[in-house]
């Protein structure tokens, strides 16, 4: 198939890195801690590439990312614990599921709030990342097994580093393969001027829709795959401050970069957890100290953004 | 055959009336100008047409089908393309991928074709880029497909905008002060163009046009606007000869 | 008889919660108004005025006016300060660019705060400097801190009205709101009209905080996050950038808030005022008092 010849040197590429990795792994130079994080490190990959389609290519700002990734973990959770799941091939439909739940609310909250533009789209994100907060910290209200504010506990552990690393390359594939074809190009068009676009014929609120949904869908599998890494969920891990983890990656990485956002991914979240081994927890709290001013840093070194590679 | 027919249009801004019961009919191959002074309503009367603005009230006609109130973005897949008065182009994108835009949407495949990049995928995008190559040659751009849109100098921006408008291949154009910003050496090259772009692509075209003599030159009809309204039309020569034509120019440089 | 007692006195409790929110908004809105920028780190002046005057009434016995003006004057400086060191320098980017660095602002200030060696992460008692009184009203009860907010709410407003409808400033930030460039080419001084914006801003977010600090004595350096937000949404309900719309706006969202909790339950406190965010930015993007503009 087409797919697999284009996508060639990536799967090569992919191989190689499994095999090192792998080996990495069994002469147990690093810990189960490190395996841990290098897994971790693939999911905020698989979530920030989401933003990456919706903010970096499409344009469309979101401060309400970790909610969707949040959704996506939540469904996960609550669909393998009370399935009891312990078989990886289960577990695969319930990954897409928590994927497609999480793609469904974006695509039902984005007809409302995609016909808002940059700062009011910022605000209404931002609400209904605060909305799901909310939820979620009364969620053993609908439900004792969600536990509320106490959070979500007792989630099978099912995400392997194969599983992980074997989705995630999938969908940075399929990824890739929408941004650089004719859906990907008038995302970017959107992104410059949307009335041009509309020029042209682009129905620019439906491609929004698709960029936001699909991009959502990424963040849910993203969040189903933590769910079942840590098997311990709180309605913290998916406030404010993950949804400008995410921004941060993207930004760093280069709006509208897919290579961009694998490097930041991995530096940020080596840089972060790095921090962790080496220094006190109370140094490690300085870190929303710092992360704010790196934020305002980036923004003065390079106001107009990092911007969007062109296709050739 | 009736192009386009403007029946009694009229838009008002806050109580202003920026155009007022205008009408007018563009024929299948002829090239229509309309001039008038700055502020007459001239840029206004293409955004009603193509769907940016909502039309208070009037028809408009699209070969005999109403298109009034449509959605801009459903007018290109009908025939109809345009261009801005202040340029608007995908200025970060490529001037390649300005003109590959227009040409995928209008002849494009679908998600799954680009998921599994299947033989439609491969088989559209190879006549896209051909097509879009040949546009690029037409309009004087070789060599520059791949500078961000934004780092070509100004009059070839503007060429770069008609490019991307026919590579929607429309039945009508909309042509928005082309010349502006030109020097009278660029004026002359677009006239040179814009008539084998008539030729070439057998259009109807609309043009606004500020530089008289622009417009004078290649128009069959000419409609002049002051003050929101139609004061006349006719041919280039009676409308050079008008009174009142001098008259709302008067104070405004006459080319 | 009852029910009708019980809605009044929730009627002064919204009362008292939406002019502090009205207090919030109007910076939000002015703000709005001459730069088009949602200033993120309005909620956390606000805090900080909390803070401020929770120190000057803990280490010093001032008289209450004078830890009015005080932090009014210290929130002012906040103001100015942040806006000349970091919007200022992005006053050409793109929107999203100055957005996201109001919102690193304000994470910086609540996590620089929060720090164990410069304040704390957890809740404080705030000082009240009087007791309360309640008065009751036989059909309600209205106490001394509600009495004060409302007129020292009441006089804010007439002071900002005097300042935006009766003086040459006050004609100058209402020309930069309409139309930066025309209010430049009429030779304003659109620097200093923006600085204005902010420290008059910043004085009614500080007053803001002191009022809720007496109201709801528990301070922390996260409380200007969802007044904040909600503020903002009060401002973007009554019309962004609109004055009267903000105040209107501030006792609306303070109102829905209360009577939620009071008939509902708290716990979908936060969530109505997010599905009124909704509803006005479907129904009515600009808000009550807004108009519509066509731009292409
Ligand atoms: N979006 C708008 N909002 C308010 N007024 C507008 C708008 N667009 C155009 N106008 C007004 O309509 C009138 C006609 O403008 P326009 O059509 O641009 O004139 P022309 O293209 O002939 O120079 C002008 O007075 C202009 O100010
Ligand atoms: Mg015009």
């Amino acid at each position: 198939m087409n797919f697999f010849w284009e996508a060639r040197k990536v799967i090569l590429l992919s191989v190689l890195i499994y095999l090192s990795v792998k080996a990495i792994f069994f002469f147990g130079y690093v810990s189960q801690y490190i395996e841990q994080i290098t897994l971790y490190a693939l999911i905020v990959i698989l979530a920030s590439l989401g933003l990456n389609v919706i903010y970096g290519y499409t344009g469309q700002f979101s401060l309400g990312h970790a909610a969707f990734y949040g959704i996506g973990a939540y469904v996960s959770a609550y669909l393998t614990k009370i399935f009891s799941i312990e078989n990886i091939f289960a577990y695969i439909p319930i990954l897409f599921i928590s994927g497609a739940a999480a793609g469904l609310i974006g695509y039902l909250i984005g007809i409302p709030i995609l016909r808002l533009r940059d700062d009011f789209l910022a605000i209404a994100t931002l609400g209904f990342g605060t909305l799901v907060r909310v939820l979620l910290d009364n969620s053993d209200k609908f439900s004792e097994v969600f536990g509320g504010s106490r959070g979500f506990v007792g989630i099978p552990r099912l995400t392997t580093f194969e599983l992980a690393f074997v989705i995630v390359i999938f969908l940075i594939l399929i990824t890739h393969n929408l941004i650089y074809s004719r859906y990907g190009l008038f995302w970017r068009c959107i992104k410059n001027d949307e009335l041009a676009s509309a020029s042209i014929g682009i129905n620019t609120f439906s491609m929004k829709l698709m960029a936001f949904t699909y991009g959502c869908f990424l963040a849910g599998i993203g969040g189903a795959l933590y769910a079942n890494l840590y098997t311990f969920l709180h309605p913290s891990n998916f406030d404010i401050l993950k949804s400008i983890d995410f921004l941060i990656i993207v930004i760093v990485g280069g709006m509208g970069s897919i290579a961009g956002t694998i490097y930041a991914g991995l530096i940020w979240v080596g840089f972060i957890e790095g921090l962790r081994i080496v220094l006190p927890a109370e140094v490690v709290d300085l870190r929303w100290v710092f992360i704010p001013l790196l934020l305002i840093a980036l923004m003065m070194w390079k106001p107009y953004g990092l911007m969007t590679k062109s296709r050739n | 055959m009736n192009a386009l027919e403007v029946e009694g249009l009229e838009k008002s801004f806050g109580g202003v009336k920026a155009v007022d019961g205008i009408s007018f009919v563009v024929e299948e191959g002829k090239t229509v100008g309309i001039i008038g002074p700055n502020g007459a309503g001239k840029t206004t009367v293409f955004n009603l047409i193509t769907g940016f603005y909502r039309v208070d009230r009037g028809r408009i006609l699209f070969y005999g089908k109403n298109i009034t109130r449509t959605q801009p973005y459903k007018l290109p897949h009908l025939g109809i393309a345009r261009t801005f008065q202040n340029l608007r182009l995908f200025s970060n994108l490529s001037v390649f991928e300005n003109v590959l835009s227009a040409i995928l949407k209008k002849d494009g495949y679908n998600v799954v074709s680009s998921v599994f990049r299947t033989a439609d995928y491969f088989m559209k995008e190879g006549k896209a880029e051909k097509k879009a190559r040949e546009l690029i040659e037409f309009f004087q751009l070789s060599g520059k497909e791949n500078y961000p849109a934004n780092n070509l100098p100004y009059g070839e921006q503007r060429r770069l905008e008609i490019a991307r408008a026919l590579a929607l291949q429309p039945k009508i154009l909309l042509v928005d002060e082309p010349g502006a910003g030109m020097n009278p050496r660029e004026v002359q090259d677009l006239l040179q163009t814009l008539r084998e772009v008539k030729e070439r692509f057998s259009l109807s075209i609309v043009i606004i046009e500020h530089q008289m003599g622009l417009v004078m030159n290649i128009s069959d009809k000419v409609v002049v606007m002051d003050f929101g309204e139609k004061i006349m039309e006719g041919t280039p020569g009676e409308v050079k000869k008008d009174k009142r034509v001098i008259e709302a120019y008067l104070g405004e440089e006459f080319i | 008889m009852e029910l009708l007692g019980y809605i009044f006195q929730q009627c002064i409790n919204g009362l008292q919660l939406g002019a502090v929110y009205a207090l919030i908004a109007l910076g939000y809105t002015m703000v709005y108004g001459v730069l088009r920028l949602i200033n993120f780190a309005h909620g956390d002046i606000f805090m900080l005025g909390a803070f401020i005057a929770y120190y000057l009434l803990s280490r010093f016995t001032l008289p209450i006016y004078v830890v009015f003006v005080l932090t009014m004057i210290c929130t002012a400086l906040a103001g100015y300060i942040i806006e000349k060191v970091a919007y200022k320098p992005l006053r050409n980017a793109p929107k999203i660019s100055l957005l996201i660095t109001a919102v690193g602002v304000s994470l910086f200030l609540e996590y620089f705060l929060s720090l164990k060696a410069v304040f704390t992460p957890n809740y404080i008692a705030f000082p009240r400097p009087f007791e309360v009184e309640a008065f009751d009203l036989s059909l309600f009860t209205i106490t001394n801190v509600q009495l004060i907010i409302f007129s020292i709410t009441g006089v804010s407003l007439g002071l900002l009205y005097l300042l935006v409808y009766k003086t040459k400033q006050g004609t100058a930030m209402r020309a930069v709101s309409y139309d930066k460039e025309i209010a430049s080419l009429m030779g304003i001084n659109i620097d200093a009209t923006v600085s204005l914006t902010f420290i008059v801003g910043a004085s009614l977010a500080g007053v803001g905080g002191i009022l809720y600090g007496i109201a709801y004595p528990q301070i922390n350096v996260f409380m200007g996050v969802m007044p904040g937000i909600k503020s903002f949404i009060a401002a973007v309900l009554g019309g962004i950038g609109i004055i009267h719309g903000a105040v209107l706006g501030g006792f609306i969202i303070g109102l829905s808030e209360v009577f939620v909790s009071a008939f509902l339950s708290s716990t979908f406190r936060d969530g109505v005022i997010f599905v009124i965010l909704f509803l006005v930015l479907l129904l009515k993007p600009t808000g009550i008092f807004g108009k519509r503009i066509d731009k292409v």
